[in-house]
């Protein structure tokens, strides 16, 4: 039996709560496992305060884990342009990189990308390994992904962390595979313990409820993914230099794809783009009606934000699903968010609640959107959002 | 068309909260759900089957009581369904789960398009379709917002990005990923509900996909979870209430001394 109870159990019951799958009972003061139930999580193994479990498993190593040095930051790009999520990773990636005490590197692959490796000095990287190849002008899941591969196994990454984009999440678990090793999406937190030197990743888990902190203890790389605006790009140092790597012993094998791009759609209405925004306006079943969101616009338009909504709003029809925020919609963090009408539910919280300050405009006093509002006005809407666009409107000169 | 259908049963999340007084996990009336982003797969899957015959199969990985999600998926309209159910997969990471999944696949063999949610919503971690292509080296294609053409060996799809959409083709067998709006899933017919309940389900265990032990479950997870922990609470905002003219020169007044528009 994989999850033991030994004989320091008193019947506490500590177990039994922080079990999230029920499958703890005590049973006669002693803690009985519920073999059906139990996915061996390993909740209950730090809640208990008498040391009585144990998850007793020998798990699969295969890293010499001494081999592997550095951090490296998958530098995506589109268009010829690094995306300002590595930047972001390269802020948090020197703070691991410096308590290593190791170097910070990016990989950039793309056609014609060398240009874009002085920025990326500037933000924190030591080295850049550079693959500048015409196949690889957009990003292809199976040709990045074999490249990556085969650098990771030739230059030994201690750390790899890669956007929670349309790309990274595409790539960066293929190439976990590839590498037989572990990856953690997602991550909100990045530390090194300082016992061990592991990476401590740490995510939100059950829709943002819960908070777990993952280790890759015996592979290597240790593999993360970081949504958009989660980590702090570091100011630029222009004076900043280091060296460059290019990359040109790749066989035609490895730049290879079964599938092919046939066409590139941007549809960037700037209304849209929602992740990007500093300011979000976001409306909920209190507009009632599509028509009202066009007072969400004009707030937005003044302060030069997007409109967003919760999934009440977009399942009514009243905006399209691009808009919307939330566990099954987009995750964003401006600077601010005004809620207009949203009850805050905790699908729609998780999506929005790292943003820097949180306006709520509802009517309820008791909507659980208040918890995490900065500000909470218990108002109308139809009465506070054109208020608040004549206010704005006003101090803003526009 | 042979598709597969990869679905996974998750707690609807709604439900799991933490009790603020105890600090604890409220479990009552938890409720397992059909993973949201799998009834697209599933719809999905049907539709192709509709317009370009051959079978669909919905396959999961989990507890003996997964078989609930699967029987949900045949009375939608699949015709086939396999549980990968054993004590040995218990603890898997997405390494694992994609390995063993793999497994199963290479045991069923005649597939030509798998297809996969875009992510559970326990984890949300969108990994393990592509482990799962990247395990049984096929192509994969994430994201799909919509299926433009399938011809034997072919399919033509639209691929959300941040920006609009990428027109993909690939050759077949493919794994694709899909979104929310791909489609809109159909509730199940009476027949599917007669189907769903006298359906024999293939249960498999870990010998019976060949599995390599080291490679599934908790032993063959690289990840592992450190700690579980409540995530701090944001500090209490100020609530304003009253006149709304008064509290919005108040806010923005506010919102200007500390430099926030
Ligand atoms: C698996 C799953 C995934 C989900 N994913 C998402 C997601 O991604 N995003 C998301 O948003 N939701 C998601 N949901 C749905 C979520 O649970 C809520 O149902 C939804 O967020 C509610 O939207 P709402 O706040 O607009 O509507 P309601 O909950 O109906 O709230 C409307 C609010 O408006 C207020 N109001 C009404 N009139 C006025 C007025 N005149 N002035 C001021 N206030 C007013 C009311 O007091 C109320 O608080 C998901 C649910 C599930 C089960
Ligand atoms: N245990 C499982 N059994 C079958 N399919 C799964 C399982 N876990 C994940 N999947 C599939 O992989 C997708 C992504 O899941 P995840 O990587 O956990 O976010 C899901 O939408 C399912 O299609």
């Amino acid at each position: 039996m994989p999850l033991m109870v030994n004989e320091k159990c008193i019947g506490c019951k500590l177990c039994e709560k922080a079990c999230p799958f029920d499958a703890i009972h005590v049973v006669e003061k002693l803690a009985v496992v519920d073999l059906d139930k139990c996915t061996l999580c390993g909740a209950c193994v730090p809640a208990c305060k008498f040391d009585a479990l144990k998850i007793d498993v020998k798990r699969r190593g295969a890293a010499n884990k001494d081999d592997f040095k550095g951090v490296w930051v998958f530098a995506e790009q589109k268009k010829g342009k690094v995306q300002s999520v590595a930047f972001e990773l390269l802020g948090a990636g020197r703070k691991l990189a410096d308590v290593r005490k190791s170097e910070l590197c990016a990989v950039l692959l793309g056609k014609d990308v060398t240009g874009e490796t002085a920025r990326l000095f500037h933000k924190g990287a030591d080295k850049v390994y550079v693959v500048d190849r015409p196949e690889l002008e957009n990003f292809l899941d199976e040709p990045y992904a074999k490249i990556l591969d085969k650098l990771v196994k030739k230059y030994k990454p201690e750390i790899l962390l890669a956007g929670a984009s349309t790309i990274g999440r595409a790539l960066i678990p293929r190439v976990a595979i590839l590498s037989n090793t572990g990856l953690t999406a997602d991550c909100t937190g990045l530390d090194i313990d300082p016992a061990t030197g592991n990476l401590l990743q740490t995510r939100p888990a059950f829709g943002g409820n819960i908070m777990a902190t993952i280790l890759t203890d015996l592979h290597r790389p240790q593999m993360a993914t970081v949504r958009h605006k989660v980590m702090k790009e570091l100011a630029p140092d222009t004076s900043r230099t280091g060296q460059v790597i290019d990359v040109t012993d790749i066989d035609a094998a490895d730049l290879s794809s079964r599938t092919k791009i046939a066409n590139i759609v941007d549809e960037l209405e700037k209304t849209v783009n929602l992740t990007e925004a500093d300011v979000i306006v976001s409306g909920g079943r209190g507009l009632r009606a599509p028509e009202n969101f066009k007072m969400l616009e004009e707030l937005a338009l003044v302060v030069g934000g997007a409109v967003g909504a919760s999934r009440a709003a977009v399942d009514s029809g009243w905006m399209p699903y691009s808009h919307q925020v939330g566990q099954t919609g987009k995750t964003v963090c401006p600077k601010v968010y005004i809620a207009c009408g949203i009850s805050g539910a905790i699908q729609h919280l998780v999506g929005m609640q790292s943003s820097d300050v949180i306006i709520a405009i509802n009517k309820d006093p008791d909507a659980p959107i208040f918890s995490v509002a900065n500000y909470g006005i218990v108002g109308d809407v139809f009465e506070v959002v054109p208020q608040l666009t004549t206010k704005l409107k006003e101090v803003l000169k526009k | 068309m042979n598709i597969l259908v990869c679905i996974k049963q998750v707690p609807e999340t709604t439900d799991v909260r933490i009790n603020p007084e105890t600090n604890t996990l409220v479990r009552d009336g938890v409720q397992s759900i059909v993973n949201p982003f799998d009834m697209y797969a599933i719809e999905e899957g049907i539709r192709i089957r509709e317009k370009h015959g051959g079978k669909v199969t919905v396959i999961t990985m989990g507890p003996p009581q997964a078989e609930n999600a699967l029987r949900e998926a045949v009375s939608l309209g699949c015709d086939e369904a396999v549980l990968l159910t054993d004590r040995a997969f218990a603890g898997a990471d997405t390494w694992a789960t994609s390995y063993a999944l793999s497994m199963a696949i290479r045991k069923i063999k005649d597939f030509d398009i798998i297809i996969c949610g875009k992510q559970a919503i326990d984890g949300d971690t969108a990994q393990v379709g592509p482990g799962i292509s990247t395990f049984l080296d096929i192509p994969q294609i994430t994201y799909v917002k919509k299926i433009e053409d399938i011809k034997p060996g072919f399919i033509r799809v639209e691929r959300l990005t941040e920006e609009g959409f990428t027109a993909i083709e690939s050759s077949l067998p493919v794994l694709l990923t899909v979104v929310k709006e791909i489609n809109e899933p159909r509730l199940p017919s009476l027949k599917g509900k007669m189907k769903a309940k006298s359906l024999q389900i293939a249960k498999w265990t870990a010998v019976d996909i060949g599995a390599n032990p080291e490679k599934i479950g908790l032993p063959g997870s690289p990840t592992i979870v450190n700690r579980i922990f409540t995530p701090p609470k944001k500090a209490g905002g100020r609530i304003m209430k009253g006149d709304a003219v008064q509290i919005v020169t108040e806010l923005v007044g506010e919102l200007r001394e500390k430099h926030i528009v």
